[in-house]
Order: structure tokens, then C-alpha cells, then sequence
């Protein structure tokens, strides 16, 4: 510890850790521009080109996909956060004997692997006749954000100030005044981190949506298809994409944040 | 974003009770019905699943119920390799995805605290992962790991694998990916309960003599403890499941599968819903047994 190398050595030991987390990702980027011939496998360089940006949709079937896992996305998490959302504010504000068990029901889809999660509801679809399709998607995308955005709107329903509603019911609001004007804008951020949780989750799900598919390709299905034989350039194209677009959220959301908190500080 | 929901250990705060309790089921009503049905009445399906037996003179895929229980046994017989490659492999990247995460998680808790905007670009860099398709990444690897690559030629040259010797379809392959792979998860823990470590314990520990070394295992590691136990858990659980990395398409071969593999072959591919059902229930029992006995020996219950 008293020589300087001690003193770079675990600075220098995170950044190769974190550019060895990037690794791929830049892959993944770089490969986006690549030449490589239309239909064929880009595993070769074959040369840069803006091509595979511009025509994104010649690849056959690589939009579609995209279209549908937004979709699944959307309705999946749009579900999840209302549910969760209520199950949150029940489970952070009240005392009850079911208290533990019903935290306890929700960690469990937690610690189910995937495979387990997708089979058992793939069995019961089947049991129940259920034709697998879009419906089924979306159910058991719902089903496995559901615990984490209970979760994560939990933990800000936590940290609110119970001063703040008082102050609202002392000066006359009703119940529903107070949950609207106060309680719920309060808890919005977190609502909205959840809903972005969820939605990730549910864009990235693989193995439990190839249980439950049936014939329709959500994004990751068609990757996983692909793979045999080759993933076409237009898929980088779609990740980087939507990768450099979730970057720019987080990055905006945390600058706002800061700037909100430098706010913040000066007043008091 | 994925902070908060990493962060369950974060101490509550408590609020006086409140009455009016008939409020709170009408608020959890709608997402337990959701729970019974999707979550619960599957495994019943998937115990029931298990148990039957094939209908008799009837088509591939046609079962009829009934209570077959040497299904069991006969999964166990033929996949028990399976099994143990897939605990072992999650075991090891597990493992080393700690070892990886640890001193990462530690520099940006609590050596980057002066620094907000630092921590801040690092935890961005830590979940940028989870921006990008997971398949693709996986991918990406095994293009980076491919016989003709630069990588590979040189180890050749180096007889640190034979000439005719591959590096992806390995045990070493998959491993490799499911470490990097569930990196993230091992991190974001550990740093939510570093960041929250108070440096006055370490100075204590130099003002008592105690070596550095002494100082991090006798102080830093137990207090670190909550990180460690939800970290390892989110990267054990679903490592041990996972069919990805392990896949012939991607980092594996057919000497790597896993038990997540023979569940889809099985489930999809043969159409022979019982076998996979019966490996389905063993693994979710093994890893709620583990899960069980490890909480409780590391003594953070209350983590759940």
C-alpha cells in the first residue's frame, strides 16, 4: 500500500475489467459496418460500409422481429408496472399476517431459473389447450418483470417522507387528493425506472419466450435462429442501435438527476 | 436503472400500521391472481407433467396422466451428467465472476466516492451490457474465440492448446461466457453494499496493526457479506439453468450441454414433455435446497 504501483494497481485492474465487459459490445458495433455479402453469415470483415444502417430491413424478417419484441415489450411491462405498482404500495405501507409470505411468492419467480419458469408455463398452456402465440409472449414476459418492478417501486415507496401526505391530509386533501397530487408524483421516477427494467428484461428474454412462442419470432428468437447458419449484419445493426439509444437515456437521466440534486443542495 | 432492484437489502423505513387493511388486498388481489395463475398452477402442471406416461399405441408428444414416478429415475440415470456439468460450470463462473467483480466493485464503492460523476460513468459501463442483446454478445465471443483467429494461432504456437485443439465448444468456452455473461449481476451487489461500507472500520483495523490482508478479510469481506450472498445467488441461479453459452450455436458442444439444454431438446425438439418436466422439477429442487442451506450457513436470512 505505501508504494505508488499498490496505489494504481486496483484503478488500473477496473478499467481492464470494465473494457473487458465492452469487449464484445464494440464487436457487435463494429460488425454492424461490415461489407458482408447479402444473406450470407458476417463472421469475415469484408470492408466498412454504411449500408447495413441505411437498409436495415433487407435482411428478411429482422424487423418484423424488432416490431414484435416492442410490442410484446410495451404490453408486457405496461402490465407488469400496474400490477406491481398497486402490490408495491400494499406491501411497503401496510402490516398483515400474509405479509411475508406474499414477499416471499414474489421472490421466488427470482430464483427460478429461466428454463424451469418457461417449461412449467409452456406445461400448463399445454394441460390447459392454450395455442402458444403472441398472448402467451406476453404473459410470461408480464410474469417475470411483475417481481421486479415490485421490487424496485418498493424501495421508493420506502424512501418517501410519510411528513409530506401528512402535510396533505392536514390541510384538508381527501385520500385521492393526496395520493394523486402527492403520493403519486413522488413515486413516478420510480415507477418509470421499473417500467424501463421491465421493458429491458422483457426486449432481452430468450429462453423463456422459446417455450412460449409457438411460431411467432420476437428479436432474440430470431437471432437464436439465425445463429446456425449465420447472424446477418442488419441484427448488429438493430442492437447498436438500441443499445446507443438506452445509453442516452441512462446518460441524460443521471445528468438530470445531478443537475436536480446540485439544485437541491443550494437551497438548503 | 437495474440499481434498485439490486438493492433490496436497503433498510426499509418503518411507518406506523395502518388500519384499513381491506385496501391493501384490494391492492394485491389483482397481482396475485396473476402469481396463482402464471406462477403457481404451472408447477402443478409441471409436477403433474412429470408423472405421465406415454398414451398407449398414441402419436410422439401424446401423454396421458398418471403417476409414472420412474420418470424420475429415468431422467436421473441418463442426465446425471448433465446435472453435474451444469452446477459445476455455474459453480466455477460463479466463482470467477467474483473474483472479477470484487476488486471492480470495491474501487467504484468506495475508492470512487470522491468522485460521483466517476462512479457514475463506471456503473453505466458496468450494466452497459445489458443494453446490447445477450445472444449477440455471446456471439461476439465465440467469433473472438474462432480456430482462425489471432488469439487461438498463437496459443497454438504457444502448445498451450494442441494444433488441432479448438477453444470454443470447450468446458473452458462455456464457462468463460457464463462468467462474462453474469458479471453484472456479481457487481451491481457487491456495490450497493461497498458503497455503503464505512472506511472508519479499515482505519481501525491499520490503527490495530492488522495487516492490510487482515484488515480486508477479518473487516472488509464480512461486512461486504450481503453483497456477496445476493450476488453469487443472482449469478448461481440462473447460470445453472441457463442453455445459451452451453448451446452447440454458440460457445458449447455436445460435450458441454447442460441440464438447461436436455430441457428444451427434450421439451421442444422430442416433444417428450414428461422427461422434461421431471428434469425441470429436480433442478428447481436442487437450487431452492442450496439456496436454502447456503442463506442459512452464511447467516443473512433476512436477505429474503
Amino acid at each position: 500500500m505505501k508504494f505508488s504501483l499498490g496505489k494504481w494497481l486496483l484503478p488500473l485492474y477496473s478499467a481492464l475489467a470494465l473494457i473487458f465487459l465492452l469487449v464484445p459490445i464494440a464487436y457487435t458495433f463494429v460488425f454492424s459496418f461490415n461489407n458482408s455479402p447479402k444473406g450470407k453469415s458476417n463472421v469475415q470483415w469484408a470492408g466498412f460500409t454504411f449500408d447495413k444502417w441505411l437498409n436495415v430491413c433487407d435482411a428478411q424478417g429482422v424487423c418484423e422481429a424488432f416490431v414484435t419484441s416492442i410490442v410484446v415489450g410495451v404490453i408486457a411491462t405496461l402490465i407488469a408496472t400496474a400490477l406491481g405498482t398497486l402490490m408495491a404500495l400494499a406491501l411497503a405501507r401496510y402490516r398483515f399476517r400474509a405479509r411475508s409470505a406474499i414477499s416471499l411468492l414474489l421472490f421466488l419467480p427470482m430464483a427460478t431459473p429461466e428454463v424451469v419458469l418457461g417449461a412449467g408455463l409452456a406445461a400448463q398452456f399445454l394441460t390447459a389447450g392454450v395455442p402458444k402465440g403472441m398472448v402467451t409472449i406476453i404473459i410470461a414476459h408480464a410474469l417475470f418483470c411483475l417481481s421486479f418492478v415490485v421490487v424496485t417501486v418498493k424501495a421508493r415507496v420506502a424512501s418517501l417522507d410519510p411528513a409530506l401526505e401528512e402535510a396533505g391530509r392536514d390541510l384538508y386533501g381527501s385520500p385521492a387528493q393526496v395520493f394523486w397530487k402527492i403520493t403519486f408524483p413522488l413515486l413516478l421516477p420510480g415507477i418509470i425506472a421499473a417500467a424501463l427494467l421491465s421493458f429491458a428484461l422483457s426486449f432481452d428474454d430468450f429462453i423463456i419466450t422459446r417455450f412460449n412462442n409457438g411460431g411467432v419470432t420476437t428479436f432474440p428468437i430470431y437471432v437464436y435462429t439465425a445463429a446456425a447458419r449465420g447472424v446477418p449484419a442488419e441484427a448488429n445493426v438493430i442492437a447498436s442501435a438500441v443499445f446507443l439509444f438506452a445509453l442516452i437515456l441512462v446518460v441524460v437521466s443521471q445528468l438530470s438527476s445531478a443537475a436536480r440534486r446540485k439544485r437541491l443542495a443550494k437551497l438548503s | 436503472m437495474a440499481f434498485a432492484a439490486f438493492g433490496s437489502s436497503a433498510a426499509p423505513v418503518e411507518q406506523a400500521p395502518r388500519r384499513r387493511s381491506w385496501v391493501a388486498v384490494i391492492l394485491l388481489l389483482p397481482g396475485l391472481a396473476y402469481l396463482a395463475l402464471f406462477f403457481l398452477t404451472p408447477f402443478i402442471s409441471l409436477i403433474l407433467t412429470s408423472l405421465q406416461t406415454p398414451v398407449e399405441f398414441g402419436d410422439v408428444g401424446q401423454f396421458q396422466q398418471a403417476f409414472k414416478i420412474e420418470n424420475y429415475a429415468q431422467v436421473v440415470g441418463e442426465y446425471w451428467p448433465h446435472f453435474l456439468r451444469a452446477f459445476g460450470y455455474a459453480l466455477a463462473a460463479t466463482f470467477f465472476a467474483l473474483v472479477i467483480s470484487y476488486p471492480l466493485a470495491y474501487f467504484i464503492g468506495v475508492k470512487a466516492r470522491r468522485w460521483p460523476l466517476l462512479q457514475a460513468l463506471m456503473l453505466t459501463l458496468v450494466i452497459a451490457p445489458f443494453f446490447i442483446s445477450f445472444l449477440l454478445r455471446t456471439l461476439a465471443w465465440k467469433s473472438l474465440m474462432a480456430d482462425e483467429t489471432p488469439l487461438v494461432q498463437g496459443l497454438k504456437a504457444l502448445s498451450i492448446i494442441p494444433s488441432d485443439g479448438h477453444l470454443t465448444g470447450t468446458a473452458f468456452s462455456v464457462i468463460f461466457g457464463l462468467t462474462y455473461n453474469f458479471i453484472p449481476f456479481m457487481t451491481l451487489p457487491l456495490y450497493t453494499t461497498l458503497e455503503r461500507l464505512d472506511t472508519r472500520y479499515l482505519e481501525a483495523g491499520s490503527d490495530l496493526y492488522a495487516a492490510p490482508a487482515t484488515t480486508f478479510w477479518k473487516v472488509t469481506v464480512p461486512l461486504s457479506m450481503p453483497g456477496i450472498v445476493s450476488g453469487t445467488l443472482l449469478t448461481f441461479i440462473p447460470a445453472s439453468g441457463d442453455y445459451i453459452n452451453a448451446s452447440a450455436s454458440f460457445l458449447g458442444s455436445a460435450q458441454t450441454q447442460m441440464v438447461g439444454n436436455v430441457i428444451e431438446t427434450n421439451f421442444l425438439g422430442l416433444l417428450n414433455y414428461p422427461a422434461a418436466a421431471a428434469l425441470s422439477v429436480i433442478l428447481m429442487a436442487v437450487i431452492l435446497l442450496i439456496v436454502g442451506i447456503y442463506v442459512r450457513r452464511s447467516g443473512t436470512e433476512d436477505l429474503l
